[in-house]
């Protein structure tokens, strides 16, 4: 009876392959629920600039970055200079969602490392980062010119990420639209 | 171990304290809402045990909405909307999870099957200790063979 020997191999490779599987996988990072769905709804007093709100209408008619970041949040820091370069590399102006921070603590930050935002809404108590579904800071969307949220990274921005993913679909966006 | 528990249910009494006042059969749905949502930056945990502090602003979230006259189901969808199935404990059935839902029952009738076989196959066999036929054939092989062990044929012979 050859099959009684198969067929434990047979279980046991298809566990491993299933446990290997499960390891690849990262369960902190959520599949976003946005994607393709209209940004949600929102009015926020602004920091470091001359316009004194932002709302959501305020994103159509261009493709924007709306980049989640706060003064406390080590890793907005080392995502800071590449935000810049995707700005500068697309032409997409960046709007940052200062969330659950002190607007004196924000200016510091801003002042210290240099400004990569067109805007900066102003979101002290979290209520706009709440509705926008933002579990932990850094988070960076990719809202085309309807509004409508295409992409999303979920933490701080990696120079692969930036390479892989995020320029090629802004380009790529940008030339739909066009 | 008794102090253990005493200790987490204080603790869990003290992280749903709320910001919105909700009273009687709105305080109940609140516990039972904010037990069954999922924190979405602690591993699994539930809202009304983190002490994350997204957790504490889905729990005042959750208190407002009840507080303004939102159905648990309105609620729900609201969070599943933002943060998507995986903030519910108790998943929907649909694609995605049909394996989860199903998958108990299609190993139990699997192990019932295999089960069934065994036992069925056992009652067509007839115990091989009455099968004097082929036990005598055995015995005559052995014979013929010139195998003789003396204790084994005692045993037989007597």
């Amino acid at each position: 009876m050859r099959w009684r020997l198969v067929v434990p191999v047979v279980v046991v490779l298809m566990l491993v392959v299933l446990l290997g599987y499960g390891l690849t996988r990262r369960p902190d990072i959520l599949p976003s629920a946005f994607i393709d769905k209209p940004a949600p709804e929102f009015d926020l007093p602004t920091l470091a600039s001359d316009r004194e709100r932002i709302e959501t209408s305020d994103l159509k008619g261009g493709i924007t970055l709306v980049n989640v970041w706060a003064s406390w949040c080590v890793a907005c820091r080392s995502e800071h200079a590449l935000i810049t370069q995707i700005s500068r590399r697309t032409g997409v102006p960046v709007i940052g969602l200062n969330y659950k921070d002190t607007e004196k603590a924000a200016l510091r930050w801003l002042g210290r490392y240099g400004n990569p935002f067109a805007v900066v809404a102003f979101d002290p108590d979290g209520a706009v980062g709440l509705d926008w579904g933002v579990a932990a800071v850094p988070e960076t969307f990719v809202v085309d010119e309807q509004g409508i949220i295409r992409y999303k990274v979920v933490g701080a921005i990696t120079p692969e990420e930036m390479n892989k993913n995020l320029v090629p679909r802004i380009k790529a966006l940008k030339q739909s639209a066009s | 171990m008794r102090i253990l528990v005493i200790f987490l249910l204080a603790l869990g009494v003290a992280s749903t304290a709320q910001a919105v006042d909700l009273e009687g059969e709105q305080q109940t749905r609140y516990h039972a809402l904010t037990a069954e949502l999922r924190c979405v930056i602690c591993q699994n945990r539930n809202i009304a045990e983190s002490d994350a502090p997204l957790a504490k602003d889905m729990r005042e979230l959750v208190a407002r909405q009840i507080a303004n006259g939102r159905s648990d189901r309105e609620i729900q969808q609201y969070l599943v909307d933002r943060y998507g199935e995986w903030v519910l404990y108790d998943p929907p059935l649909d694609r995605g999870t049909l394996i989860l839902w199903a998958g108990p029952f299609v190993l139990l009738a699997a192990g019932l099957l295999i089960v069934a076989v065994i036992m069925r196959k056992r009652a067509h066999t007839p115990p091989r200790a009455l099968d004097r036929d082929r036990l005598a054939s055995v015995l005559d092989e052995d014979e013929r063979a010139g195998r003789d062990d003396d204790e084994d044929s005692s045993r037989e012979h007597s």
